[in-house]
Formats: C-alpha cells, structure tokens, sequence
C-alpha cells in the first residue's frame, strides 16, 4: 500500500506565536501534506500558519546521549541572574 | 476500547500473562538506579517520549492500546455515518459530517502517535482488517433509527470522554498530546447527541418513544465500553489495569471509570425524561453513588468475539473503502513522482 511519507507538522497558533509541533501525517508530497495538515490539524481555526517537513530531513539529539550533550550547561549557574550577590536597596538591578 | 485496554489478541499482552514477569522485574529494579531511566522517569511522574529508553512490553502494550484505539475512532465513522444521508435537517446533517470528519481526525492522530513507536500504519491497518487488532465493541450495534445519533453522542461520546480525560494524563507524551486533542472536541460531540434527545424527548409522543429506544439499546453496551470489571470471576478475560495503572498509561480502574459515567449520566437521562433499563439503579446515600444492576459480560465476550450484530459488516465496509481507495492513493503517488522528476530535470 502506498501511503506516502511521514511529515511532521507545525502550527503558529496566532500571530505572535512561534510555530508549535502538533502531530504528523503520510502525503505523497509537501503540497498535499500541507493541505491534509489544514484539515486533520487546524479545523478549528487552530492555527494561522502550518509548516510541515519531511520527517527524514529532521536531525535530531539522541536521548542516549543526552547527559553528555547538555551537560556542558549544567555547571555554569554564573549564567543565571540569581547567581549574582547584590546589596538588596539596589533598585532597577 | 475506546482508549481502554484490554486483551483479545493471541499473543501475550504484558509481562505477568508471558511469564516474562520475572524478567520485567530484574531489569526494572536495576534501572530504578539510574536517574532519567525509564522507572525513575514514571515515579516521578514525568512523561516518556518516542526515542527513550522503554521497557518492551511497556512499547507493545502502548502499541496494542493506541492502535485499538485508533481502530474504534475510525470504524467509529459508520454507525453514524450511515445517518448522514438521512439526517433530518440540514443543520442536523452539516453537524454530523463534522462530527464524523472529528472521528476520522481522531483516528489520524492516534496512528501519528503510535508511528512514534516504531510501527507502520499501514501494518495496523492491515492488523484492524484481517481481524488480528480489535475496536471497540460497540460499534458493532447498529443504528436502526435517527434517535440511535443522539444516544451515541450522548452515551458513546459521553463513555469515551470518562475513559480519554485520564489519559491526557498518560505517561507516554505522544498518546497524552494527541487525546488533548482529541478531548478538546468530544465535547461537542456529547452536546449534539444530547440536543437531539433532548429535541426527540420534547416532540411527538413517537418521537418520544424512538428516543426512549435508542436509550434502552445503548445503556448497556455503553456501560461495557469501560472493559471487564477489575475484581471478580469476569475479571479473568484479560484486563491489564494493574501493570497499565503502574506504568501510568492507565489513572483510574474500570469499575470506578464505569460508576463515575453512571453518577454523571443518570441525573441526565432524568432531565432528558428517558427511563434508563436497568430495574436496580437507585441511588445509595450511603456511598455516594449510584448502585446499579449486573452487567451481562458474556455478552460483551461474545461481542469482541466477532459475534456482534455489525462486527462482520463493519470489517467489511472499512475493507472495501479501503480498497476503493487505492487508486487514489496511486494517482497520487505518481503525480507525487512525476512533478519530482520534473524538477529534478529544470535543476539539471
Ligand atoms: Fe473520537
Ligand atoms: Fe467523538
């Protein structure tokens, strides 16, 4: 049975909004996924903008190796505003 | 069923009917050790996403439950379907397309949330056509008259919202994402149904009559939508709730599921003026809720069995629309090839 490949679909909710990953669909091609993707995901008026990529294009992390991969941020809290000591009637800071 | 589980299929379902159990066990205490593993992740109650690192049983067990569940949203589109042409007015016949077209979408995101795990859709499929996946069995009854659309709304919908609520909940992020989705839009499903009893309850004595029909054919099977009581002799036919509970695909039992739709339903039909057709069903002051009478499973056995009014018919039809549909697929396809080629050529 022919049923296409696999799209992953993304969805900006309203303007102002980054588009959202919602779900996937088989289509022989772009164009027709995107119009499946206007049906099956935004029937409510879900979405003002739908992108959809092949999912064999996307690059991903590996969950295996996700320890090693995000740890380099782990140790540098000097990234983060709190780590800071500042005398407490300093305003605007 | 209906995003309940439980077993029909030959092989072994989980871990404890496979004898596998000891296993399961071993490899799960050593993994309890490890933070981010598996068991760590599901105490503390943090979803498990598609390309983590799952118990096997965990993954086929999501797969048998998603895909039957699948399965009954899209066989779902008949009993009703089968009214469109029929419908009674043109408001009533645009509201059931949609209603329809719903189901349809909700089958959609349940294969796209089972491929995450590694199967093929088209194998479901062909899993839900030769008879090796189930639905829910209750489309296997048929809808014999127009009041038979608003009993569905208001029961069939109304028992799916009571079993697809906890599972927004459910441990595997693609399954809970996709029945947000899917609660979002159940709701108007029940609502429908419900204005057509409610209109049916209101209209001619016939048309009252044909409401209080539909109610007393589609009490019952409602009721076994929740699966087979958790206790008792009728719990031996294979219900899974204890390892889906700890694995946190499943929240609440079937039998607390099944009392909570009761309590919900029964002031309803009370303000519909239907009589539901159970002589048992009294309110206990003492717990709370609602007693009702016994629930015949042989019947709901003989029904998942293949012995239902419509389950023949059912396959049947799904087949055939399948089939009638390939050449679609096919044009397609090579429209899909052809316009690739074609570009490829211009580049070159
Ligand atoms: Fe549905
Ligand atoms: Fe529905």
């Amino acid at each position: 049975m022919s049923e296409g490949a696999l799209y992953e679909v993304f969805v900006r909710p309203k303007r102002g909004l980054s588009h959202v990953h919602v779900g996937s669909l088989h289509a022989p091609d772009a164009t027709m996924a995107l119009r499946n993707a206007r049906d099956l995901y935004t029937r409510r008026q879900e979405g003002v903008s739908v992108w959809v990529v092949a999912a064999d294009d996307i690059t991903a992390s590996s969950p295996d190796e996700k320890d090693s991969f995000f740890d380099p941020a782990a140790d540098k809290v000097y990234r983060h505003p709190t780590f800071y000591d500042v005398p407490e009637d300093v305003e605007y800071l | 069923m209906y995003g309940n589980d439980f077993g029909t299929d030959a092989e072994p379902l989980n871990a404890a009917e496979g004898g596998a159990l000891d296993d399961v066990l071993q490899s799960a205490t050593e993994r309890r050790t490890t933070p981010g593993s598996f068991d760590d992740l599901i105490a503390r109650e943090q979803r498990i996403e598609p390309r983590d690192d799952m118990p096997d049983d965990y993954r086929k067990t999501l797969i048998r439950q998603i895909a039957q569940h699948a399965h009954s949203e899209i066989i779902g589109m008949q009993p009703e379907g089968n009214w469109i042409s029929r419908a009674p007015s043109l408001r009533r016949k645009a509201i059931l397309m949609a209603k329809v077209q719903d189901e349809a979408g909700h089958g959609l995101y349940l294969y796209s949330a089972a491929e995450t795990l590694g199967v093929d859709r088209s194998e479901l499929l062909d899993k839900l056509h030769s008879g090796r996946q189930k639905y829910s069995s209750i489309f296997n009854y048929p809808t014999a008259t127009w009041a038979d659309v608003g009993a569905i709304g208001w029961l069939v919908d109304g028992a799916a919202i009571m079993n697809q609520v906890p599972l927004c909940r459910c441990s595997y992020g693609p399954y809970a994402r996709a029945m947000i989705r899917v609660c979002k839009e159940e709701s108007f499903h029940q609502r429908q149904g419900f204005e057509i009893l409610w209109t049916l309850a209101r209209g001619t004595d016939d048309q009252k009559a044909m409401a209080q029909d539909a109610a007393d054919r589609w009490w019952w099977p409602a009721l076994m939508m929740f699966g087979p009581p958790d206790t008792g002799e009728a719990a031996k036919g294979g219900g899974h709730t204890e390892q889906s509970m700890a694995w946190g695909i499943k929240r609440f039992s079937n039998d607390d599921l099944r009392q909570k739709f009761i309590d919900m339903t029964v002031p309803q039909a009370q303000k519909l003026g239907l009589t539901l057709p159970d002589p048992d069903l009294r309110w206990n002051e003492e717990r709370g809720h609602w007693d009702f009478g016994a629930i015949d499973w042989d019947e709901l056995w003989r029904v998942i069995k293949g012995d239902g009014p419509m389950n023949a018919a059912r396959i049947a039809h799904r087949v055939t629309a399948h089939d009638d549909g390939a050449w679609v697929r096919e044009a397609a396809t090579a429209y899909a090839e052809k316009s690739a080629a074609r570009t490829k050529g211009a580049v070159a």
